[in-house]
């Protein structure tokens, strides 16, 4: 299965892969209307510091821990990637204390959210990797 | 091939999720003594808050999941086990044969004799979809119960949460000197204590009822509180009875080991009447916690189905939130300690033998996992840039190469 | 500075409607023009460090950027223009010499525009290059005078050492040090993939770059720095580097501060300090001390190299090449003025030396007068722009040319012309490691692959228009060419005719 993968290597610190990646999660038509005047919470995010950065969004892990340990179901598996329904989710945080990743973050609407490889939106393929201007982040099979 | 879980909660669901990652074909028998599919039990305080509906409750897995799984449900309480026949009795008087059993028959409530208890007509526990339901009951729509909790543990809170909108007053009492006292620090828990307070609650500590009357209780220190509702949450018990009779070793719980396999043959368990070796303090006792629950049932299921599994990574954890209030702990807090507070945030991070013991965090709480895997995995401190993940999880902490790992390649957990 | 005299070059729009604020453009100005403001609650700029580079205008996720001219204007007239004045307030402010960057950009004529291309009709009919073959193979190097054989008549190898280009076009000698690590392994990576060459400039090779060597003509330039055996050996040639179309006549400067531990190595000299390319060569004062230079390289590799001089177009070019070609150099290559540099003193950029279409139409023309051109192969470079220019030149007898301002517009640069500051935005004129990671050599490599590609096709394109098919029918044919808006004498030195002749 393709995933996002992350090379630090090339990882400008640019930011621009959470702006993307907020805009397509969005459902609007524009990253003007998406974002202009608020603060984003993406569900990818860099790490930066002393001229290191990389991004970090869920890995879709074969055996997700966090999948297991979700008290709700809204976690689960489908054709090998992580999705969360997040109207199943409570917002118990069970997910942020177990991923190793820190890829799981709380929503503005109270449940939590993650990366979904952007196949619940529009965009098909991750807006993260399509925005990123270095290929720093890639999707494909490893 | 047949297989046999008794219970019917998250542990079961494990044990064929992962009896069925490796054998399609063997029988897998399901005996649940509640009249509903699988649900996770900690949704309850969740239901009555209005965060979540019965019928999302239950799909904890999806309806269509026991098809999908070829398993076999039936709404039956075992009774018996005879390991040396390989049958478990059914309280229809049916016994059922099996050739791997998996016992994730869970825990009760426990409830402590106390003086006119039995004079209360509306009480309840608060464990199961059903007794969430007899709460909702009691107190009605008028906002006009007066509640009792007995137990400022991790459950009787959450029910004080998910009732505290529905209700007129809430007073909860504990033994114990402070609340949630065996998952929190004295500090950290009267930060709780007070935002709770400020919503609100009443708490009773280092007091317990002394004796009920129908409407009342009259604690040990002489206060009286006059309740319509009362609500249990000292405590639970693990059902070991049938592992006992099947000829299981059994101390505080059913001992199993790393593969979840009991000493007797044949027989798995799982879940909260089953011990864990938790390794943030090198001793075995039980893990009442779902994730856990999951992992031993998925290990069960694996070795059950002819696997070589093992759970080695259990440690205590809790992830919870009180009204608005997030908290999530883990492991042990026997150590050297950082501390830091600000901005209503807590934590506090406890370090062993260069590795990370335990930790607990109010209020800021994000990416807490990344703690979380230190303690699992047993990093080596010496190993990551300690100082800057004291600062906050992040996996800048770690090195390039180590990163490059993490980022770069497909993990199993 | 209680007075200034100059007023900023550029100005920032910003649409606030659409800027959401992100940072990018912050964050990937090297030149500190934007920040947030967090008491206006928007981005802000300071436009006077704006240098144009268009780095924040390409990454502004809302395309909420742009940068224009400024229309502030001083009392300009025809002798006394704006950047004639801001000049003068320049080195009255600093005492220094001007500094600039790339290649002239006064408005002299460029013949390239000047020349149009033949094509076919009805007789001798064009090629379509889709359907048949078409041959943009060249090879590079000294030809035989004749054939000879041996006393039973089999035929003797005498041909010299070849370089095979599988287009006529190669990447022209940039340094590591003026331009960037990943810069390098972008260009070393296209020439590979491309079948044609990169060339390392006088800044040694860095040992990553070992493996490209097939692909590499390493240049040995008057600070000799980086040069050695092993150097020599990586190389698919060597080239001598007598002079530079920007800059003719005066060396070179890299910076100190340029000189870390990597370029430090490389260049055999120690971290931190200024590299000084003299202005000469202080072992050539003329043909036959060159002469001695060409032969101890081809010596120290065996004579399996063929080796390049590479001089600047200036007045007497063709009476320079002639002396070159008698040198014993295998192939020329001639800069023009309008060649790119990483810093170069503005007077001798844009007053020194000659249009390359002149120079090279006046060395082919020298040397088949001579009757010394197959002696040698010609490479031009000095701005090259597109594959009509390539046309033009190989018409004019070029055997290929060099590019290097073209292949850096492919890797991102945007003639902002700032390239001695070392701050590129683009991570190609720059040692900063964070500007550095800018340039991610898969992306960058595809680019020049994707634009020499290109070329190609257009290359054929026109060949086949001409009904040419293969790159030696078109050399030298100036027949192909004809003339526009020149004059009898620029029509002479170019041996073309006027168009409609």
């Amino acid at each position: 299965m393709k995933r996002v993968y992350v090379n630090e290597k090339w990882c400008l610190g640019c930011h621009l892969c959470e702006y993307y990646c907020a805009f397509a999660n969005s459902g609007q038509s524009s990253m003007v209307k998406a974002l202009k005047g608020r603060r984003i919470a993406p569900r990818i995010q860099i790490e930066e510091r002393n001229n290191i950065s990389f991004a970090v969004s869920c890995r879709h892990c074969t055996d997700p821990i966090c999948v297991k340990s979700c008290i709700s179901g809204a976690l689960s598996i489908v054709d090998g990637a992580v999705f969360i329904d997040s109207d199943k989710c409570v917002g118990c945080y069970t997910c942020i204390l177990t991923c190793p990743y820190g890829a799981l973050t709380h929503s503005e609407q109270g449940a939590v959210q993650k990366c979904e490889l952007c196949k619940t939106n529009e965009f098909g393929v991750p807006m993260c990797v399509q925005g990123c201007p270095n290929q720093a982040i890639v999707y494909e099979e490893r | 091939m047949n297989y046999v879980i008794i219970g019917g909660g998250t542990a079961a669901v494990g044990c064929v999720e992962g009896i069925r990652a490796l054998d399609r074909e063997g029988n897998i028998t399901l005996l649940a003594a509640e009249p509903y599919p699988v649900y996770g039990r900690p949704l309850i305080s969740y239901l009555l808050e209005g965060k979540t509906t019965e019928e999302k409750m239950l799909r904890y897995r999806e309806p269509s999941w026991y098809e999908e799984n070829a398993v076999t449900l039936l709404h039956r309480r075992a009774v018996g086990v005879d390991s040396g026949a390989r049958t478990v009795a059914l309280d229809d008087g049916s016994a059922l044969p099996y050739d791997r059993l998996c016992i994730a028959t869970g825990s009760r409530p426990f409830v402590p004799p106390m003086d006119g208890m039995d004079t209360v007509a509306n009480q309840t526990s608060f464990m199961t979809l059903d007794d969430a339901k007899h709460l909702e009951e009691m107190l009605g729509a008028g906002k006009d119960k007066k509640v009792l909790i007995i137990g400022a543990g991790l459950i009787g809170l959450k029910c004080a949460e998910g009732i505290l909108e529905r209700c007129a007053s809430l007073d909860i009492v504990d033994l114990a000197g402070r609340i949630l006292p065996n998952v929190m620090l004295p500090e950290p828990a009267g930060i709780i204590q007070a935002h709770l307070e400020s919503k609100g609650i009443r708490f009773h500590l280092s007091d317990s009822v002394a004796r009920f009357t129908p409407d009342t209780a009259t604690l040990k220190s002489g206060e009286v509180l006059p309740f319509d509702v009362l609500v249990v949450a000292v405590g639970v018990r693990p059902n070991t009875e049938l592992a006992t009779q099947a000829g299981c070793s059994v101390e505080r719980g059913i001992r199993v080991d790393s593969h979840s396999a009991t000493d007797v043959e044949g027989i798995w368990a799982a879940g909260d009447c089953a011990l864990s070796h938790d390794i943030s303090t090198d001793t075995d006792h039980i893990l009442a916690i779902l994730p856990n629950a999951y992992f031993q049932g998925e290990t069960a299921g694996r070795n059950m189905a002819g696997g070589d599994a093992s759970f080695t990574q259990a440690i205590p954890m809790n992830a919870s939130g009180f009204c608005g209030l997030h908290m999530i702990t883990a492991g042990s807090y026997e150590g050297d300690t950082y501390l830091s507070r600000e901005d209503g945030s807590y934590k506090l991070l406890v370090t062993r033998d260069d590795r990370l013991a335990g930790f607990i965090l109010l209020g800021e709480v994000d990416r807490a996992g990344i703690y979380t895997a230190l303690i699992r995995e047993e990093t080596p401190l010496s190993s990551i840039d300690f100082a800057l993940i004291r600062e906050k999880p992040q996996l800048m902490a770690f090195t390039r190469a180590e990163r490059a790992k993490k980022l770069g390649g497909v993990k199993t957990w | 500075m209680a007075v200034r005299f100059l007023y900023p070059e550029f100005e920032v729009v910003r649409n606030q409607d659409r800027c959401v604020a992100c940072r990018a453009c912050e964050r990937q100005c090297a030149n500190e023009v934007h920040r947030y403001d967090p008491e206006l609650g928007c981005m802000v700029a300071d436009e006077s460090k704006c240098v144009n580079c268009h780095r924040c205008v390409s990454l502004c996720p809302t395309r909420a950027l742009k940068i224009v001219k400024t229309d502030h204007a001083f009392r300009e007239n025809g002798n006394w223009t704006g950047k004639a004045i801001t000049e003068v307030y320049r080195q009255a402010e600093t005492g220094g010499v001007l500094l600039s960057s790339m290649g002239n950009p006064e408005p002299y004529p460029i013949y390239w525009d000047k020349l149009l291309i033949n094509a076919s009709q009805v007789t001798n009919p064009s090629i379509d290059p889709l359907r048949e073959p078409m041959e943009t193979r060249t090879f590079l190097g000294k030809k035989p005078g004749g054939i000879q054989r041996d006393a039973q008549g089999r035929l003797i190898n005498n041909q010299t050492p070849q370089l095979e280009l599988s287009v006529p076009v190669m990447f022209s000698a940039m340094s590591y040090g003026s331009i960037s690590y990943n810069a390098h392994a972008s260009l070393a990576r296209a020439a590979q993939a491309l079948g044609t060459y990169y060339n390392t400039g006088e800044g040694g090779l860095h040992e990553d770059f070992y493996q490209y060597g097939p692909n590499t003509i390493v240049q040995v330039a008057s600070g000799r720095f980086g040069v050695h055996k092993d150097f020599l050996e990586a190389g698919a040639a060597i080239e001598i580097k007598m002079g530079q179309g920007a800059k003719p006549g005066i060396g070179g400067h890299l910076p100190g501060q340029k000189v870390g531990p990597d370029i430090s190595r490389t260049r055999m000299i120690p971290e931190g300090s200024d590299a000084i390319s003299p202005a000469p060569h202080h072992d050539i004062y003329s043909i036959e001390d060159l002469r001695q230079l060409v032969f101890s390289l081809k010596e120290a590799t065996e004579y399996k190299k063929p080796v390049i001089v590479k001089i600047a177009a200036v007045h007497n070019v063709a009476a320079i090449a002639s002396g070159v070609a008698r040198s014993g150099a295998d192939i020329i290559a001639i800069d023009g003025y309008r060649g790119g540099t990483g810093a170069a003193p503005t007077r001798i950029r844009d007053s020194v030396g000659i249009p390359i279409e002149l120079a090279l139409a006046a060395v082919d023309q020298r040397l088949r007068d001579e009757g010394i051109r197959d002696q040698v192969s010609v490479v031009i470079g000095g701005s090259v722009r597109s594959s009509a220019d390539l046309v033009k030149a190989i018409a004019l007898g070029a055997d290929a040319v060099y590019i290097a301002t073209a292949a850096l517009l492919a890797l991102g640069c945007h003639l902002c012309r700032t390239c001695q500051t070392g701050r590129c935005n683009w991570g190609i004129a720059t040692q900063r490691p964070d500007l550095v990671r800018r340039l991610n050599p898969d992306l960058g490599c595809q680019r020049l692959v994707n634009l020499v590609t290109a070329w190609d096709h257009e290359l054929k394109e026109m060949m086949g228009g001409m009904g040419i098919n293969s790159i030696e029918a078109l050399r030298g044919n100036r027949l192909m060419l004809r003339g526009i808006g020149l004059n009898q004498k620029e029509l002479d030195i170019l041996g073309v005719k006027y168009a409609g002749e």
